[in-house]
């Protein structure tokens, strides 16, 4: 098994490591890393429990090698916060927007990329940017409703 | 003080703050010093003598630490487990596989990637076998049979009600109605996937098992029960349910990789980790449903008089349904649902097949949603025959609210209930009549519009322990409470959540009842060394029965408050008056004194003679079980050209008692509702032949999107039940089981002047274009 040397900046901080040419992108991040916000809910590329933001891009990182993350910035769950709470994260909780909880980093990471790239997103815009994450407990009814929250909370920051 | 926030608090949720931040512990997050990781070589065939299993090509792989075969357990005598159904199931197989996906060897190894190696590599030879997939050609004399230590396929005949009566009943029925229904095998696919870490220590004879139950003390018992030859007890077995990412009932029986795993443990010494991947998860854990039922019922002068349902059950190789052990249909004969039937009778044949085991909920307690779908489907064709719209139908026939407690033709009590109300109040939010106006007009205009209604009655809450048991072990739950001398406290519980927010809603029961805020109380679960014993979580149970626990225990630590506080006020105890978070002296209420107060004393000036402490813990046995009810009603719009269905709206009204939490019953509900429509429009776990698996990932079971799933509208009327420490009845499930019935309705009405009587599930586009088409209603361009 081949194996390279790959540098990938997650959460700001630049990591290097020797690894495997198969290795996914999510099994670095959790085995690697210990870094075990993002979750895997599939293999088929259909869940999105395992998305993070690659290159501010939402990827679903058990259909990335790591080796293709070589050199990109990523940022997983861990980072959303940013030592405080962003407003995606605020916005779940406020407006209970998660059950279990397993796929809810991958449900906020889609929601932030959606946000940034509009950031006062319709009921139909959202639904259609959050359809590539699969949640079992919520209904999405609150996702929603969580989002619109979290596009709420940063216009606020942004005016304030 | 600050406020209590007990009932009725939309409290945000305490859990919350580290699923957010990525910080919640599941069970692949788990990881051990020195762990090994296990994987499953699968069956390819449905059903094969398996004539060799080449372990040297799996142990050639580098990395390979063991392959353990079915041969291997059979020296350990655990080759077969048994089942909560009196039945037995492989964890290995010896010589022949039962079922496509079926686990053939165990491959452990020192990372993820080489144990999927060694999976991949192991050879086996099979010689395949005649396979049988319908229940119903498994019946027939000469059928090929599934299991050589049985003389057929029929498993079980379970019936219940008055055969005779119904039959004379229905023969004096003027209008009978009868429909054949499939209720498709479909799976619960909660996000996570279930798996296992096993860390077995040979020093101290001592097994910790971590483990995505929703069970953790049942599968302890259940452990030391089927090990106990080997020298395993239930002292040294600890088993920690972490958090749980969805269970839905997928994470109550015991599959066979967690014996795997504990078994590698064993061999190897080390700790060893499962986690299946999704379509393992798909392919071979417990699937729900798979009833065929021919239902009939009828009405004399408009009210209905008799039901009868007999029922082909498909159970897949073994029957390992997750039902308490009397009731091998679960509680299939609460279908006379919410309707005043005088005479009733339901059957159901059990039957074997190549296909996996199981037979469990899907967010469902026990067979409830195969009986209200078939009841509700059926009361839609009884009115129409009738000639009367379905709600009218319903309205007159509804069991009446001054008949509570209702003792229905089945032998259920039914508690409380107000059915008549819920219907009228979604009947109000959706705007029946002018929707029904709007179908006239667009039926005219060629358009396809449903109205569909279900108005269910489900029982949950099991249960009362002189009928409810699993493996003779009661359905109680409990509560240990302990106050601290600070006026904090910590709670333990005998369930287990899975996402249903019992941080919060515990903690508010307790607050309630003692008037310590949620925020001061720490609730933990899924610890079999600290949690007190329970059953688990499932069934809707765990309000009902851990959360009556909960307030009988505060109760109890009130009682002792009280000598506290007679002590610290020098009053007489009978003059003492309880008001949230404190006791004063009747007709001097500035001479009190708060519970945390009192908590401190207990601690630190409690009166001679008593013991110090302020704790209390609470076996609930309930009474009886709880009936949460409900009207739903669904309208479609039906595209022509391609046979998809649109949920246009969907009104829900729950009543479910008392409610804790308003935000997080809306939650459950909004949950529930999606995974009421996924089946009736989406999924389904489906087989050809040959006993391949044709919807055995998620490309091909298609669980809802945000797409799919309309914007829910909500209501409530509050009906408490009767019995229940603070009237609550438990909702988790009600909205799966109300739910699908009201799509199927609302597709039935918009297709019935075409001449359709009936839509099999799930209602694809495929499978609705081609009725379309059969009845020239397709549009061709």
């Amino acid at each position: 098994m081949s194996s390279h040397q790959i540098s990938v900046t997650i959460n700001g901080e630049e990591h290097t490591r020797e690894v495997e040419a198969r290795l996914l992108l999510v099994h670095f991040i959790r085995e690697e890393l210990g870094l075990t916000g993002t979750h895997i809910g599939c293999d088929t590329t259909s869940c999105g429990a395992c998305t993070v933001l690659l290159n501010g891009v939402p990827a679903k990182s058990c259909t990335v090698f790591a080796v293709a993350a070589d050199g990109a910035e990523v940022t997983t769950v861990e980072g959303l916060g940013n030592g405080g709470l962003h407003p995606v994260q605020q916005g779940f909780t406020e407006k209970h927007g998660l059950q279990c909880g397993f796929c809810t980093p991958g449900m906020m990471l889609t929601s932030k990329a959606l946000l940034d790239e509009n950031p006062d997103p319709s009921e139909a815009e959202i639904r259609w940017g959050i359809s590539g994450n699969l949640c079992r407990c919520t209904g999405y009814v609150n996702i929603v409703k969580a989002v619109q929250r979290a596009s709420e909370l940063m216009k606020e920051n942004s005016d304030g | 003080m600050a406020e209590c926030r007990g009932l009725g608090h939309s409290v945000q949720r305490k859990e919350d703050a580290r699923f957010i931040r990525g910080q919640g512990r599941y069970i692949d997050d788990i990881k051990l010093p020195g762990m090994l990781y296990l994987d499953i070589a699968r069956s390819p065939y449905a059903h094969a003598k398996i004539t060799r299993i080449h372990e040297d090509t799996a142990m050639a792989v580098d990395g390979v630490a063991a392959v353990i075969t079915g041969k291997t357990l059979e020296g350990f005598k655990l080759a077969w487990m048994p089942t909560l159904m009196s039945d037995q199931q492989m964890v290995l197989p010896v010589d022949t596989v039962k079922y496509q996906a079926q686990e053939v060897a165990a491959i452990v190894a020192t990372s993820r990637y080489a144990a999927a190696d060694g999976a991949a590599a192991l050879e086996v030879d099979y010689d395949p076998l005649p396979v049988v997939v319908d229940p119903h050609e498994a019946l027939k004399p000469g059928a090929t049979k599934v299991r050589d230590d049985k003389e057929s396929n029929h498993i079980f005949h379970w019936e219940h009600g008055d055969a005779d009566g119904t039959e004379a009943a229905l023969a004096g029925c003027d209008t009978v109605v009868e429909q054949k229904m499939h209720l498709p095998r479909i799976h619960v696919a909660s996000i996570e996937t279930c798996g296992c870490v096993a860390s077995w220590n040979p020093v101290e004879g001592h097994l910790t098992l971590y483990l995505t139950t929703q069970a953790p003390h049942a599968i302890r018992t259940v452990v030391a029960l089927v090990t106990a030859h080997l020298g395993l007890a239930e002292h040294k077995i600890r088993v920690i349910s972490p958090d749980i990412g969805g269970g839905f009932g997928g994470k109550v029986p015991v599959y066979p990789g967690y014996v795997l795993a504990t078994a590698a443990s064993v061999v190897t010494g080390k700790p060893v980790k499962w986690v299946e991947d999704r379509s393992e998860n798909l392919q071979a854990d417990s699937f729900a449903r798979d009833y065929h039922i021919t239902a009939t019922l009828g009405s004399r002068n408009g009210k209905v008089t008799a039901l009868k349902l007999d029922t082909i059950a498909d159970h897949g190789y073994s029957d390992a349904a997750a039902n308490p052990s009397k009731f091998p249909a679960g509680l299939y004969h609460i279908a006379t649902g919410s309707y005043d039937l005088e005479n009733a009778h339901v059957s159901v044949d059990g039957v074997y097949t190549n296909k996996p085991p199981g037979g469990i909920a899907y967010r469902c307690s026990f067979r409830v949603t195969e009986a209200v779908h078939a009841i509700e489907r059926m009361v839609d064709l009884l009115a129409r025959e009738n000639g009367e719209d379905p709600a009218d139908f319903r309205l007159r026939n509804f069991i009446k609210p001054e008949q509570f407690p209702y003792q229905s033709a089945l032998g259920w009590e039914y508690d409380s209930g107000n059915y008549g109300a819920a219907l009228e109040k979604a009947m109000d939010m959706i705007g029946y009549q002018d929707l029904r106006a709007e179908q006239a007009e667009r039926r005219a205009r060629g358009q396809l519009m449903g109205i569909g209604i279900s108005s269910f009655t489900e029982i949950v809450g099991a249960g009362p322990s002189k009928t409810f048991d699993i493996l003779g072990i009661k359905m109680f739950d409990s509560a240990e409470i302990r106050i601290h001398p600070t006026g904090k406290a910590i709670a333990r519980f005998g369930t287990k959540s899975q996402g249903q927010g019992h941080e919060t809603t515990y903690a508010q029961i307790i607050a309630e009842e003692l008037g310590i805020p949620p925020e001061d109380i720490q609730v933990e679960e899924g610890d079999t060394d600290t949690a007190p014993y329970g059953l688990g979580t499932y069934a809707s149970r765990s309000t009902p029965t851990a959360g009556a626990a909960a307030s009988i225990a505060s109760r109890k630590i009130r009682e002792k408050a009280r000598k506290i506080a007679a002590h610290l006020l020098e009053a007489d105890e009978a003059d003492l008056v309880w008001e949230q978070g404190k006791f004063h002296v009747k007709g001097s209420p500035d001479r009190a004194k708060t519970i945390q107060d009192i908590a401190f004393a207990a601690y630190t000036n409690h009166p001679q003679g008593m013991e110090a402490g302020l704790e209390a813990i609470s076996y609930y046995d309930p009474p009886n079980l709880t009936f949460p009810f409900g009207s739903y009603i669904c309208c479609v719009d039906i595209d022509r050209g391609t046979g998809q269905v649109k949920i246009r709206r969907f009104v829900a009204v729950d009543d479910c008692g008392v409610r804790i939490n308003p935000m997080i019953v809306d939650g459950q509900i909004h949950g529930g509702l999606t995974m009421g429509i996924a089946p009736a429009l989406l999924e389904e776990i489906s087989y050809d032949a040959d006993g391949n698996i044709t919807g055995g990932n998620f490309m091909e079971y298609l669980v809802p999107t945000a797409m799919e799933t309309p914007h829910w509208e909500l209501g409530e009327t509050v009906t408490p039940s009767p019995h229940h420490p603070i009237g609550a009845k438990g909702v988790g499930e009600s909205a799966t089981v109300g739910a699908p019935p009201a799509v199927v309705n609302a597709v039935v009405d918009a297709l019935w002047h075409l001449g359709v009587r009936h839509m099999e599930i799930p209602m694809t586009p495929a499978r609705v274009w081609n009725v379309l088409n059969e009845h020239g209603a397709a549009a061709t361009r």
